[in-house]
C-alpha cells in the first residue's frame, strides 16, 4: 500500500533550513517596489508578479515532491489539502484551510489568515489595483501545471484591501494526461 | 439600503503590533524569491555593473527598513537571540586604510544556490547584501560605499565573499572629533549580527 500522505508540514518545516521571515518580507517588498518603478502600470506589475510566481512554482514542485514524501493524490480535493497543509507550511511556515467547494469538486478556496509576505505592508492609494501577493497564485499555478493540472488561481479576498482574510480561488481547468517521451515499442 | 456594499475595515499598518516574535520561512522560499529578483533585474540591464547596482539598490531599501525595525524594537543587543542564524565569520578593520572595514562570509546566504556563468565575470550577488549594509549604515548617519567581492580561498572550490565597507570622509572626521563614536562602533559591532539576518 502506498504510504499515506502526510497531513501536516510541521515536521518537514522543522527539518529544512530556515531564514528570518522579515528578511523574506522586506526582500519581497523590494521586488514589488522595483516592479512598480519599472513598469509603472499596476496591471503590468500584477502580471509580472504572477509570472515570477509561475517560474518559482515550476521549480519549487520538484523540491516539494522530493522532501515531502507525498504520494500521488487521488483527486483534486486531496491535492488542495496537501497544498494548504503541507506546501504552505513547508515553504512559508503557515497553513491554509480549504473551503467553498463547488458541486463538482473542481473549484475551491484556500484561506490564509497568516501571510508572511504582507507584514509591514499597506497599499497606498495609487496602488489600489495591486494584487500584492500575486506571486503566490503564480506559484500554485506553476507547481500544479508541472503535475499535469491546468488551473486558474485568483484572489477573492485580500487583507490589504480591507478583507478579513486572504482567499485564493483555485479552479481546475483540466487534467492533462501524462505524455511519455518514449514509445512502448522502442 | 439596497446597494450599500459592506464597509471594509482597513487596519492601519501603524497600529498593528510590530513584533510577532521570531518567525521564519524556509531558506528555499527565500532563495527562490531572490533568484527571481536576480533574473528579473537581468532583463532590465545590459551589463553586470548595472545589474550589481540594481541589486544593491534593492538591498539598500531592505537595509534602511531593517535598521528602522531594529531601532523600534531597541533590541540591538538581543538580536543574537532573535536570529539564531550563524553570525558572519568576522568583521575586520582594513589594514591599509583607516576608513575601511571588511566582513567576510564563507558562504553568503544569497550566494548559496547561485553559480555565476563564465561570461558574467566578477558579478557577485552579494551586491544585494552590500546594499543592505549600505542601507543600514546610511540610515544610521554613516554614509559609506559598500561592495561585495569574491576572494578565492586556498584549497576550496568556492571563493568566499567579502563585503568591503569604505566610510565617507566625514564619518572619519566625526570620529576624530568625538573619539570613537559610540554609535558608530555599536552599529559596527552589530553589523555581523545584522548580516546574519541575511
Amino acid at each position: 500500500m502506498a504510504p499515506v500522505a502526510p497531513r501536516s508540514g510541521d515536521a518537514i518545516f522543522a527539518s529544512v533550513e530556515r531564514v528570518n521571515s522579515e528578511l523574506f518580507t522586506l526582500t519581497y517588498g523590494a521586488i514589488v517596489r522595483q516592479l512598480l518603478t519599472d513598469l509603472e502600470e499596476v496591471d503590468e506589475v500584477n502580471k509580472q508578479l504572477d509570472q515570477m510566481g509561475y517560474n518559482i512554482g515550476v521549480r519549487l514542485v520538484d523540491e516539494f515532491l522530493a522532501k515531502s514524501n507525498v504520494s500521488r493524490c487521488v483527486d483534486f480535493k486531496e491535492t488542495t489539502e496537501v497544498i494548504a497543509k503541507v506546501g504552505f507550511k513547508m515553504f512559508l511556515g503557515v497553513t491554509a484551510s480549504v473551503t467553498n467547494w463547488d458541486a463538482d469538486g473542481t473549484s475551491c478556496s484556500l484561506i490564509l489568515e497568516d501571510n508572511p509576505l504582507v507584514d509591514f505592508v499597506e497599499l497606498p492609494d495609487t496602488c489600489q489595483g495591486l494584487y500584492y501577493c500575486n506571486i503566490i497564485s503564480g506559484v500554485i499555478r506553476g507547481a500544479l501545471e508541472m503535475v499535469s493540472m491546468k488551473t486558474e488561481v485568483s484572489w477573492i479576498r485580500d487583507m490589504l484591501r480591507g478583507d478579513d482574510v486572504f482567499e485564493l480561488q483555485v479552479k481546475l481547468i483540466k487534467q492533462v494526461p501524462e505524455e511519455y517521451p518514449y514509445k512502448d515499442d522502442e | 439600503m439596497i446597494g450599500v456594499g459592506k464597509i471594509k475595515q482597513y487596519t492601519n499598518v501603524l497600529v498593528k503590533p510590530l513584533n510577532k516574535g521570531k518567525q521564519e520561512v524556509s531558506l528555499s522560499a527565500f532563495s527562490f524569491l531572490f533568484s527571481e529578483l536576480v533574473q528579473y533585474n537581468q532583463t532590465q540591464v545590459d551589463n553586470i555593473t548595472e545589474l550589481e547596482r540594481r541589486l544593491e539598490d534593492a538591498g539598500y531599501a531592505v537595509g534602511a527598513r531593517v535598521l528602522e525595525l531594529l531601532c523600534h524594537r531597541e533590541k540591538m543587543a538581543m538580536l543574537p537571540h532573535v536570529l539564531k542564524d550563524a553570525v558572519a565569520d568576522s568583521l575586520e578593520k582594513g589594514t591599509e586604510h583607516e576608513d575601511e572595514y571588511m566582513i567576510s562570509e564563507k558562504e553568503l546566504l544569497v550566494n548559496r544556490f547561485i553559480s555565476i556563468p563564465k561570461d558574467k565575470g566578477t558579478f557577485n550577488c552579494g551586491a544585494f547584501v552590500a546594499g543592505i549594509v549600505r542601507g543600514v549604515l546610511d540610515s544610521a548617519g554613516f554614509p559609506a560605499v559598500v561592495s561585495a567581492h569574491f576572494v578565492p580561498v586556498e584549497g576550496q572550490q568556492r571563493p568566499r565573499t567579502t563585503i568591503l565597507i569604505k566610510f565617507a570622509e566625514e564619518v572619519i572626521f566625526k570620529k576624530c572629533i568625538v573619539g570613537v563614536s559610540f554609535f558608530s562602533s555599536n552599529i559596527l559591532r552589530n553589523l555581523p549580527v545584522i548580516l546574519s539576518f541575511v
